[in-house]
């Protein structure tokens, strides 16, 4: 092959190869924002999007911040989220501390509840034990046994 | 046209959009369409690829290219059908990347083998051309439709990696029994030694397999659930020494277990590169079981205390690190730096673009189908090229880690975090190896070198990785409505047949 053609296609291909790099890398960063599992939240820069007012910010995702699931994401869509060992709970704790049907998180209104569904161990919401159905601040740490878990925005 | 976005919109305009975001969220993507378009790029990259090689070597181009490059794309679109049906949520990159390395792996190969075939016919005597036998790329493509076949089988039988847990100590003895087969059967007809190293085992009719590459997977199911299982006695007792919590002695023995059987494979197969492999897969599982730093330290110190015992002891470690240290010194010795020499050599001529595909000279590299592998792409396709390869391996880790970090229960988090770790510590040890940056040890580069075994453990291996990740993006099950059951003061009294 002519000198020329042998450098061009020698480019080219390292071109289409690093091409395939960065098709992979989008598709990389549009996972990026999404929480496991549930809708990916891609930030849209060009659509202005009718925001809510920056006091009430609604809890949009439930992170594990400590136990052994520590670094899992949920992310709320309404559905009410169930916690316990059991396995159709919608966070499945293996944990000692924990029973079958720990606690519940439920949506009322915009603001999410916590309830323990009668535990051995209890269900603690910022050190106070949870007793009835008690409204979950942002980022207030949910301790059920070695778990810990936050909603975030 | 900006002025109207950055207004408030009039209450009349929103109301609609708040009454329908609360109807339900829409499906999550599952991307299986990004990931069918990703494997046509690569079959479309690969047929370039094929046309280069062959323009470059003066062969003829035939649209049997074109043909290879559709039959490529079929087989991974069976691949893809498989995952569509069976694993629906599935990470849309690990399939893709593994196709692409095993295509680029096979480019490589056929590469090879049209310059081993030209040596041949200039010098019918050529040592090194007669040693290679031949074109290997039919067989190796042999080798990965029955990798796809085992991808799609692993995806249909196991539904859910859960149950896994539960074979757990199956898998471990076998898997510690295939590891230690070929080092324990004596007769060299069954487990040969091939290049100093006694990992093979040959069956009649010229099949031989590699059981280290499969007891790999084994022994991380077993590891994994053994770790779940006694998680408790790992984390919680432990004294604090040094500003770090160690555990207790009799915790330890899994470690010693682990450590013994590594330096076992060290001592009778001969293979510094699967000890090395399996040494780290064990202390990185437990690592991430249990969070202390403790084990690592610990771990890290057996293994220099391993190789110190071992560099006194067997003449193949000290050589390896006397051509690691100066492979220029032992270039001419049998087992001496040859190899490595000619490895740098080759990597340093093509420089940063490389030389182009099919105009270097991978050939006079030792085994350049299987360990060197790398060393060929890095001649041709230059620093540019081989960092791209690089980069997906990179990419293929991280997907795997990122499904361990999402899945919901334990033993798959352990799995998916080992399998993943497992194949970055592996394309470490080859390419640090090949790249003079550790001691050269003997292991297949995954999916792109020559070698059956190593590729059909591979796509098994992705296979439970795509089904683990299939598991951490699928979007929770509504839960199920309880049956309604009467109470039982209110149920009626109902007539029995009586048994007979």
């Amino acid at each position: 092959m002519p000198e020329l053609v042998i450098q061009l296609t020698r480019a080219g291909f390292l071109a289409l190869l690093w091409l395939f790099v960065l098709a992979a890398l989008r598709v990389v960063r549009s996972d990026l924002y999404a929480a496991s599992g549930l809708r990916a939240s891609v930030p849209n820069t060009r659509r202005a999007q009718p925001r809510q007012p920056k006091g009430a910010k609604s809890p949009r995702q439930l992170l594990v911040t400590q136990g052994a699931l520590a670094g899992t994401r949920i992310a709320l869509d309404g559905r009410p989220i169930s916690i316990g060992r059991a396995d159709d709970s919608t966070l499945v704790l293996d944990d000692d501390y924990a029973s079958t049907r720990h606690a519940r998180l439920v949506l009322r209104g915009s603001d999410w509840y916590v309830e323990d569904l009668g535990s051995t161990n209890g269900t603690y919401l910022d050190r106070a034990k949870v007793t009835g159905p008690t409204r979950v601040p942002l980022r207030a740490p949910i301790r059920i046994g070695k778990t810990v878990i936050e909603l975030h925005s | 046209m900006s002025q109207p976005m950055n207004q408030p919109s009039p209450p009349g305009d929103e109301s609609p959009t708040v009454a329908t975001a609360p109807a339900g969220p829409p499906p999550p993507p599952t991307r299986r369409t990004t990931e069918l378009w990703l494997l046509a790029f690569s079959a479309a990259l690969l047929s370039i690829a094929n046309i280069l090689v062959d323009a470059n070597q003066e062969a003829a181009l035939t649209s049997q290219i074109l043909y290879n490059g559709a039959a490529f794309l079929a087989l991974f679109a069976a691949a893809h059908f498989a995952v569509r049906k069976w694993a629906p949520y599935a990470d849309p990159l690990i399939l893709p990347f593994a196709a692409l390395l095993n295509g680029l792996g096979l480019v490589m190969i056929h590469r090879i083998d049209l310059a081993m075939a030209s040596r041949l016919e200039i010098n019918p005597e050529d040592a090194q051309a007669a040693f290679y036998g031949g074109p290997l790329v039919g067989r190796q493509i042999m080798w990965m439709v029955i990798g796809v076949a085992f991808f799609i089988l692993t995806l249909w039988r196991i539904k859910d990696h859960r149950p896994l847990a539960k074979y757990g100590y199956t898998c471990g003895l076998v898997g510690l029994v295939a590891l230690a087969l070929p080092g324990i059967i004596p007769f060299s007809s069954i487990a040969p030694t091939v290049n100093g190293a006694k990992i093979w085992l040959r069956f009649p009719g010229g099949f031989s397999i590699q059981p280290g590459e499969f007891a790999k997977i084994l022994l991380m199911i077993f590891f994994a659930s053994f770790l779940v299982s006694k998680r408790e006695l790992f984390t919680a007792a432990g004294r604090t020494f040094l500003r770090m919590n160690w555990p207790r002695a009799r915790d330890m023995a899994p470690l010693f277990v682990a450590w013994g059987a590594s330096v076992g494979v060290l001592v009778f197969e001969r293979d510094l590169g699967t000890s090395l492999l399996f040494f780290g897969m064990v202390l990185v599982m437990l690592y991430i079981a249990t969070e202390r730093a403790a084990w690592v330290v610990l771990g890290l110190t057996l293994f220099v205390g391993g190789c110190l015992v071992a560099y006194q002891l067997f003449g193949h470690v000290r050589q390896r690190i006397a051509n690691w240290m100066d492979p220029f010194a032992t270039y001419d010795e049998a087992g001496g730096g040859y190899q490595i020499v000619q490895s740098l050599f080759s990597l340093g001529s093509g420089g940063i673009f490389g030389s182009g595909l099919g105009s270097g000279r991978p050939d006079i590299v030792p085994e350049p189908h299987t360990d060197f592998i790398t060393v060929g792409m890095g001649e041709e396709m230059g620093f540019v090229g081989l960092s791209a390869v690089l980069i997906l391996y990179l990419l293929l880790v991280m997907r795997g880690l990122r499904s361990a970090l999402a899945v919901r229960d334990s033993f798959g988090k352990l799995l998916a975090g080992g399998l993943a770790f497992t194949l970055g510590l592996q394309v470490f040890i080859v390419v640090g190896g090949v790249t003079k940056l550790i001691p050269s040890t003997g292991i297949t580069a995954p999916f792109l070198s020559y070698g059956g075994s190593s590729l059909l453990a591979n796509y098994i291996l992705i296979a439970l990785l795509l089904r683990i990740s299939d598991a951490a993006r699928r979007p929770a099950a509504p839960p199920k409505p309880k049956p309604k059951q009467a109470p039982i003061a209110e149920a009626h009294t109902e007539m029995v047949a009586r048994p007979t």
